[in-house]
């Protein structure tokens, strides 16, 4: 098997607080290959951002790694020190954030922040740096990049900005993207053009991303796999369409049940009862286990760890062969 | 129709002035400048029905939501509820009897409750205000009464907003709104800042609530699975206008405005995985300075020389010359 673009093994990360340490991830593993999309779905509160934010190194005090490695392309990246982590970000893995108006610089023009990324990262000179400018605002579909290239953020509007912010994460052409809920913050149409160019991104330049967000919708439409979090763990992960269609893990299958479809008439959603609990407050075993409705005496005390189930990797203890239980739920 | 309806919208228009100051002009030079926030909108809601809006980022939505529930008057138009016009000054004491039956749910449920009262205060409030019930003892037993209606705890009165989460929170917004004993709710975005396992909560609350109390809803999104799930009748609007009204099941089996079937193309979908959907085109314009004829025009792929020049009327629930003209076939979703 190829080496994947990123490895992550048994990732925790806790942040201190005078109440205590609060783990915010708390032993997670996956694999994202060359040119595949990862989607992350959860919650909030589940822990999908710090993910993102630990692969990239901007966790900040009191947050801290507290465990496991991150590897890009088999390169150690968790324990680099914050120069050399420094340059890896941005020429070796892009980042999108939800908003794209506070990711870019509101008093310097486009062209400006784009030939400075580029010409960081690379040794271009600064005409040779403006042309690729263009040539990514336009692969990113801004019409007329030549005149637009100097216009300021607030010229454009919300599609076109956080256009202009994927172009900025492709400057150094990365291996690695991730993008927080990038079109969180966009409506449904300019949504689709959004996620339909990264898609092609990540087919055409074999980048591999991490798509991180709530819509499952989203995640259905763009990512090859998708892992399902749940109070900093993953309940579930496997391939896009086994999760959606026919997902394991008692939460999923809740998640999938909550969302109103277009397709189909329910009179009634299915109702997750309760809510995520606090960081401060995760029940011991199984953190679903108040909510779930298959509990048994197991999911209290033990805490399940992930299981190969056809496709997916669970973290249930219904699906341990060694449990009684396992048939229950089929 | 024989039942008549219960809330009545007549051609709604506002308008809002957003020319720069009176000194810039002057020095600047530059016209004032007007923005046409709802232009001529016109539905009628029955009694115990849902009603949905739904359109994308200033289609003019929540402006209308705003003028019916009467916290923005009106530049032109009429509102109409239960017989009774929200305009005019004579029904002075009529129409303040009928405010008490208007509630409305907003999008934030951390903004829309007062951080520093505690919550059998909050949903209280109404009841004091509209003197619905006289004495300390009572009012205390309906709050009760209308929290654990909402699925919270009586005893949660004693908490203040910042203890709940936002699900939580957003059913104290639905107690406030119920305690008027309202019978027509105004929902903004009631479900938009929730989880989706959360906002499945409050749409089957908001469900099972109409059931119990025939309440009527005006419901805003901007997210169509939800209105689908919730609305009998749908409008969808499109820069201040609507394009297209129709009953949920037909608008979604059938679209017939060029704009609803691109919208419904664009919904990323959970059921559909791996589909090829036709790319949408260009972005919603600048609202103050909107395309003439049909505002959908430049984006329309069906657009001709009419569409450019005149404005198509709403004719059958959908206002669109192609589809009046029978140039573009009324067929199931693209």
């Amino acid at each position: 098997m190829t080496q994947p673009v990123l490895s992550v093994r048994d990732l925790r990360v806790e942040f201190v607080t005078r109440r205590g340490i609060l783990k915010a991830i708390d032993g997670i593993s996956f694999d994202i290959g060359k040119g595949e999309v990862l989607g992350v779905v959860g919650e909030s509160g589940a822990g999908k951002s710090v993910t993102g934010s630990a692969v990239i190194g901007l966790i900040d005090p009191p947050g801290r790694i507290a465990g496991g490695e991150i590897l890009l392309s088999g390169m150690r990246i968790d324990n680099l020190p914050p120069e050399e982590m420094r340059r890896v970000r941005g020429k070796r893995i892009g980042m999108i954030f939800q908003d794209p108006l506070t990711s870019l610089n509101p008093l310097y023009r486009v062209s400006e922040q784009l030939v400075e990324t580029i010409r960081t990262h690379t040794n271009l000179s600064a005409s040779a740096a403006r042309k690729r400018a263009i040539d990514l605002l336009a692969e990113v579909g801004i019409p007329a990049p030549e005149r637009r290239i100097d216009s300021y953020p607030h010229e454009f509007s919300g599609g076109m900005r956080q256009r202009v912010v994927i172009a900025l994460a492709l400057c150094a052409e990365p291996e690695l993207i991730i993008a927080d809920e990038p079109t969180t913050a966009l409506d449904v149409s300019v949504q689709a053009q959004i996620i339909a160019l990264l898609k092609k991104l990540g087919r055409e330049h074999g980048t591999a991303i991490m798509l991180v967000t709530h819509d499952m919708g989203v995640i259905a439409e763009t990512a090859d796999r998708v892992a399902v979090m749940y109070a900093g763990r993953i309940a579930e992960i496997g391939p896009v369409r086994d999760v959606v269609q026919n997902p394991l893990h008692p939460y999923a299958k809740g998640l999938m049940g909550a969302i109103p479809s277009l397709e189909s008439d329910t009179d009634r959603l299915v109702q997750i009862p309760g809510s995520m609990p606090r960081l401060s407050a995760i029940p011991p075993g199984c953190p679903f286990n108040p909510r779930c409705p298959y509990v048994f005496d197991r999911c209290r005390v033990e805490r399940p760890e992930p299981i190969q189930h056809s496709e997916h990797r669970v973290a249930c203890h219904l699906y341990d062969q060694s449990s009684v239980r396992s048939e229950a739920v089929a | 129709m024989t039942e008549r309806s219960y809330v009545e919208v007549k051609d709604l228009r506002r308008v809002f002035d957003v020319s720069k100051p009176w000194l810039n002009r002057v020095l600047e030079g530059g016209e004032k400048q007007y923005l046409k926030a709802v232009d001529g909108v016109s539905f009628s809601i029955a009694k115990g029905e849902t009603f949905a809006l739904v359109g994308e980022s200033g289609s003019g939505k929540s402006t209308v939501a705003r003028m019916v529930v009467g916290l923005l008057p009106p530049t032109d138009g009429e509102v109409v509820i239960d017989g009774v016009s929200m305009s005019s000054k004579a029904a002075f004491a009529e129409r303040q009897r009928l405010r008490r039956r208007i509630q409305m749910i907003f999008q934030d449920p951390y903004a829309s409750l007062n951080p520093r009262w505690q919550v059998d205060r909050i949903v209280a409030e109404p009841i004091r205000a509209f003197r619905l019930i006289e004495g300390e003892k009572e009012i205390t037993a309906r709050v009760g009464e209308l929290l654990s209606l909402v699925g919270l705890h009586p005893a949660d009165g004693k908490k203040y907003p910042h203890e709940f989460s936002g699900g939580q929170r957003q059913r104290i917004a639905i107690a406030r709104a119920l305690a008027s004993n309202a019978e027509f709710i105004v929902c903004d975005e009631p479900t938009s800042a929730l989880d989706v396992s959360v906002q499945a909560q409050i749409l089957n609350l908001m469900r099972d609530l109409q059931d119990r109390l025939g309440l009527t809803y005006l419901f805003i999104s901007h997210n169509l699975a939800v209105v689908r799930h919730m609305a009998s009748r749908i409008g969808v609007m499109y820069l201040g206008r609507i394009v297209e009204i129709s009953n949920g099941r037909e608008l979604f089996a059938q679209p017939k405005h060029p704009y609803t079937r691109m919208l419904l193309d664009a919904v990323p979908d959970v059921g559909m995985t791996g589909r090829q959907r036709i790319p949408v085109r260009g972005e919603i314009p600048n609202p103050i300075n909107p395309p003439t004829g049909c505002t959908f025009n430049p984006r329309c792929p069906f657009a001709n020389e009419r569409c450019r020049a005149e404005i198509p009327p709403l004719l059958q629930g959908v206002a669109c010359h192609a589809v009046h003209e029978g140039r573009l076939a009324i067929g199931a979703a693209a």
